[in-house]
């Protein structure tokens, strides 16, 4: 696959792969780095166990891994049904369609992520709620009046920063996503969609049936990686005080000021996080390759 | 539709790649029921010219009538008569992610709206007429070169088209894969299947063609019966490949 990951997500070794090697070769190729990392991450949860600090920092920092799953869960769904319009638009014939996607996806690429998520947030969602409101008071005229006053009485303050959020996250790697699905759709040989056609299948049927179900299989492992990058990416809704594992653990730390403890709960939770759903990607990936051969 | 009328008339086809002239005012007519096969050397626009008649590259500029109706960009139009154009690739371009059966039964379900069960059933039909039955749930990357063009040509047949284009259909194959899928095509000219052909194989010109068509340059330069043009060519350069490709 030529998709380009837009992050670096941990590369984890797999063990025990081909034929049995020289004890020399095996001592130098082994991963080293992995099980100093398991070795961290053991010793801090011993830390946990055993000093009254350290378990303090992870029962009161740990409620946040809720809203940190789910934040991540949701907005990545979200993100995956705009990547996909989004990705067909680039390669679109129509004019509109594929200019209006292209522009959305290199905005998205070419500012900050923390920058759009407060963009997002503050300016994008308000204006979305004015429009909502100005629709309201139409319709009121239009005296449909019920439907009309309930629009326009949206306000501001109800929407919750949490969904503020979600929508922020989405936005953003709904962009990311849809260079993924370009590229998988790319990925696909002429032939496969001049087959489709010559057999009497329209555009969307080709794409539905023969293209799109070869593209997503290609690219389930970037799509995987990805979604490891929004969860680490997750972390930066703390700035509009959404309270995930990061925003708690900066409330612990500013409030007992052991900024030790919390940061390192903080660290241990992500890679924990991190390298399972690398692992995860890992296998899956090997038994695609597996099975495609 | 008069059945006396060609199946497919192509008028002053113009097809230009950027400047690349690949087709330069052709002509043809292609009358039911007929063999034709259209030779030439690499670059003579025959590809190009059986891609233009399902409109899978889009003319320059000219006409081609399929079976009484005028081709347009008009896309309903065109997935309609496309329906009726069976085209076999070069690279055969089964769906890989499909088994067999599905790469068969998908365009019939789909575009001709038939049942599961009565798709199926044409499918084997097909994959029997093309002596692959025993390979039905396989998936494509499990066959031969030889096998996979003949689930193309099922996959092609299963729509009952109304003509048959092979596009170079054994190039890509193995020599001694080349028969079985030139033996599939000789059984169907000889039920009067209307096909056009683009190959090297001369044998099969010979064997099969009502009509053989010899293009360089972009236009068709002669236009007669396979024992006429392997005996008796007029022009120089049909002579000139003709003596190149039978003395190798």
């Amino acid at each position: 696959m030529e998709t380009e990951p837009t992050y670096s997500v941990i590369d984890i070794p797999i063990i025990g792969e081909g034929k049995p090697e020289p004890l020399q070769n095996r001592l130098r190729t082994f991963p080293w780095w992995f099980v100093a990392l398991l070795i961290t991450l053991a010793l801090t949860f011993f830390l946990v166990l055993t000093t009254q600090n350290y378990r303090e920092a992870f029962t009161f920092i740990a409620v946040g891994l809720g809203v940190t799953t789910s934040i991540s869960l949701i907005s990545y769904s979200f993100a995956l049904v705009i990547g996909l319009i989004a990705g067909m638009g680039r390669i679109s014939r129509n004019v509109l369609y594929r200019n209006v996607s292209t522009y959305y996806v290199e905005v998205v690429r070419g500012v900050p992520m923390l920058v759009l998520i407060f963009y997002i947030a503050f300016v994008f969602v308000p204006d979305i709620i004015g429009g909502v409101n100005q629709f309201g008071f139409f319709l009121e005229e239009l005296s449909n009046g019920q439907i009309g006053s309930a629009l326009a009485q949206i306000e501001n303050q109800s929407f919750s920063t949490y969904w503020r959020a979600v929508i922020a996250l989405s936005i953003t790697y709904g962009a990311f996503l849809a260079e993924i699905f370009r590229a998988g759709i790319e990925s696909i040989e002429r032939g496969q969609m001049e087959a489709a056609r010559s057999l009497g299948m329209s555009y969307r049927q080709a794409m539905r049936y023969v293209i799109l179900p070869q593209a997503i299989r290609n690219v389930l492992p970037a799509l995987g990686n990805d979604f490891i990058a929004m969860v680490k990416d997750s972390s930066l809704v703390s700035v509009l005080a959404v309270r995930d594992i990061t925003q708690i653990a900066r409330l612990f730390a500013g409030r007992s000021f052991r900024f030790r403890e919390a940061y390192t709960i903080l660290v241990v939770l992500y890679l924990t996080i991190t390298i399972i759903l690398s692992l995860s990607v890992r296998i899956f990936e090997r038994r695609m390759s597996r099975e495609s051969r | 539709m008069n059945p006396a009328d060609p199946i497919i008339e192509v008028k002053d086809l113009y097809k230009y790649f950027g400047r690349v002239k690949a087709l330069n005012g052709v002509n043809l007519t292609v009358d039911r029921g007929r063999v034709v096969v259209i030779i030439g050397p690499s670059g003579s626009g025959k590809s190009t010219l059986l891609r233009c008649i399902n409109r899978l590259e889009v003319p320059t500029s000219g006409e081609i009538w399929v079976d009484g109706q005028l081709l347009t960009k008009n896309e309903k139009q065109l997935n309609e008569i496309r329906a009726e154009i069976g085209m076999v690739f070069q690279l055969f371009n089964l769906f890989p992610h499909l088994t067999v059966l599905e790469n068969i039964t998908l365009a019939q379900k789909v575009v001709r709206k038939r049942s599961t069960e009565e798709a199926q059933k044409i499918a084997l039909s097909k994959l029997q007429r093309v002596g692959i039955l025993e390979k039905a749930e396989v998936f494509p990357r499990q066959l031969s070169g030889g096998q996979q063009q003949r689930v193309a040509i099922a996959r092609a047949l299963a729509m009952d088209p109304k003509i048959m284009l092979f596009d170079e259909p054994t190039s890509a194959l193995d020599p001694e894969m080349i028969k079985e899928v030139l033996d599939v095509m000789l059984d169907l000219a000889r039920e009067g299947m209307t096909m056009v052909v683009v190959t090297h194989e001369m044998g099969f010109a010979r064997a099969a063609a009502d009509e053989i068509i010899f293009m360089d340059e972009g236009l068709i330069v002669e236009q007669t019966t396979p024992e006429a043009l392997f005996s008796n060519p007029k022009h120089e350069r049909t002579k000139l490949f003709l003596s190149q490709i039978l003395h190798k």
